[in-house]
């Protein structure tokens, strides 16, 4: 086949590649639209197709925080019975379930960890702000796709240790700044560079704007 | 503070991770519907999204999804139309076990039957061994000197009865039996009890004391099969003592 054989074939498959994944989105929203929709509606045979796509994900998140299997699956029963009582305000038509459900499912596990080891944990009215499903309202539903996580992963690996570290301390550990600053013992000012400017390398990669 | 200001603050804000002041001031942009603020709300609730969906792997046990399904009251599908197969297959296999039994225990009374019915004959057989063995025991031939079957031997025994051995008995019609009469020397015939043949063979042991002196003739006719109190055919057998 001749170079301008291949361009006229890949200008043809392009268009409908493109049509393909549009398609499989559309469907996929609507599958949660629907999800979600039984889910206000308490119908509990959705929780096992709900298990089914985020079961082992929460799991997996928790056990990296906790690192007790028997722990992390009792957290993981606590986060499905919190999404359950907390459906009737997940607007249905706009919000995104997985990243809501990993936002419980972190948070319990956080809780816990800060709780058992006697550290202060963020007051539970705080905790439940953060999770309102409200929150999640106008989240596009491609928060979980492989293209946006492999240019997660990129990022991630070009920061430098100490920024990997308190991205690590404060996602998985639950630690504010300064108590970073106390695990780390270093300054409070430069450990809040190191978070901020982790945070805008690994935002810009992923909305696709130049870092400067 | 600005919008510029708070932009890096929202991961951690959501992480509830931020500072007291900039908490606080997100929440006084977003309460006042801050576009800008809510983008950026929504940009670091993406990146929070992959961040948290990024942990390594780590399957959970199976039974955790019954644990949590069964705090639903859900019963977790996919595998339930094994366990239907499951029970499908066991009810088969019972069934067939069941026929397999009844059959044995057929087959085992059958078997039982024909130990009672073998050992019945070896008895039988030992009674007559026993009864010919007998230093008193006296032969009798018959039909001998007939042209026509049957023909066989009576032994009597004062003390055992009277034995028949006959061969060549005739084919019986149905609702039909052969019956020994003993008469006495000079008196009538007395029943001496029922008896069919074998393949036109028959032996038949009428037990206990006889009076030999006082016998004068052992026969058999065919009568109905319920028996008669005195022959109504003419004797097929006649072994005069």
């Amino acid at each position: 086949m001749r170079m301008g054989d291949e361009r006229e074939v890949i200008g043809r498959l392009l268009p409908l590649a493109l049509s393909l994944a549009v398609l499989q989105a559309a469907v996929r929203f609507k599958d949660e639209a629907d999800l979600a929709k039984r889910l206000r509606a308490r119908d509990p045979q959705v929780m096992s197709t709900l298990y089914e796509r985020y079961g082992g994900l929460a799991y997996s998140l928790i056990f990296r925080v906790v690192r007790d299997a028997a722990v992390a699956e009792d957290l993981v029963q606590e986060t499905f019975l919190r999404v359950w009582n907390r459906a009737q305000s997940f607007d249905e038509q706009r919000g995104a379930l997985g990243p809501w459900i990993l936002t419980v499912a972190r948070n319990r596990a956080i809780d816990y960890l800060r709780s058992a080891d006697g550290r202060m944990t963020a007051s539970p009215l705080d905790l439940d702000r953060l999770e309102n499903p409200a929150l999640f309202a106008q989240l596009e539903d491609k928060a979980f796709s492989i293209d946006r996580s492999r240019r997660l992963k990129a990022a991630f690996v070009k920061l430098t240790e100490q920024q990997r570290t308190v991205i690590e301390l404060a996602y998985f550990e639950g630690l504010s700044q300064t108590e970073m600053a106390d695990r780390m013992q270093q300054p409070l000012g430069t450990v809040k560079t190191w978070v901020r400017t982790a945070l805008k390398a690994l935002r810009e990669e992923l909305t696709g704007a130049v870092v400067v | 503070m600005s919008c510029e200001d708070l932009k890096d603050a929202f991961e951690l804000y959501l992480l509830g991770l931020a500072e007291a002041d900039e908490r606080q001031e997100i929440d006084a942009h977003l309460a006042r519907g801050c576009e800008t603020c809510r983008k950026n709300l929504n940009d670091a609730l993406g990146l929070n999204a992959v961040m948290l969906a990024s942990v390594p792997n780590a399957p959970p046990r199976s039974r955790l999804k019954r644990r949590i399904l069964a705090g639903f009251g859900v019963k977790p599908a996919g595998w339930g139309w094994l366990g239907a197969l499951a029970a499908a297959l066991m009810l088969v296999i019972a069934l067939w076990l069941s026929i397999q039994e009844r059959r044995r225990a057929s087959e085992l009374a059958d078997a039982r039957q024909n130990l009672i019915r073998v050992s019945v004959e070896r008895d039988r057989l030992a009674q007559v061994f026993n009864f010919l063995n007998q230093p008193g025991t006296r032969q009798v031939n018959f039909g001998g000197a007939q042209p026509q079957p049957p023909r066989g031997n009576v032994f009597v025994n004062d003390r055992l009865g009277v034995l028949l051995i006959a061969g060549s008995l005739p084919r019986l019609a149905s609702g039909k039996t052969f019956e020994m009469w003993v008469i006495p020397k000079g008196g009538a015939p007395r029943p001496a009890g029922l008896f069919q043949s074998n393949d036109g063979s028959a032996m038949y042991l009428l037990s206990g004391p006889v009076d030999i002196a006082s016998l004068g003739a052992v026969a058999v006719s065919v009568e109905p099969e319920q028996g008669s109190p005195a022959p109504t055919t003419t004797p097929i057998i006649v072994a005069a003592l």
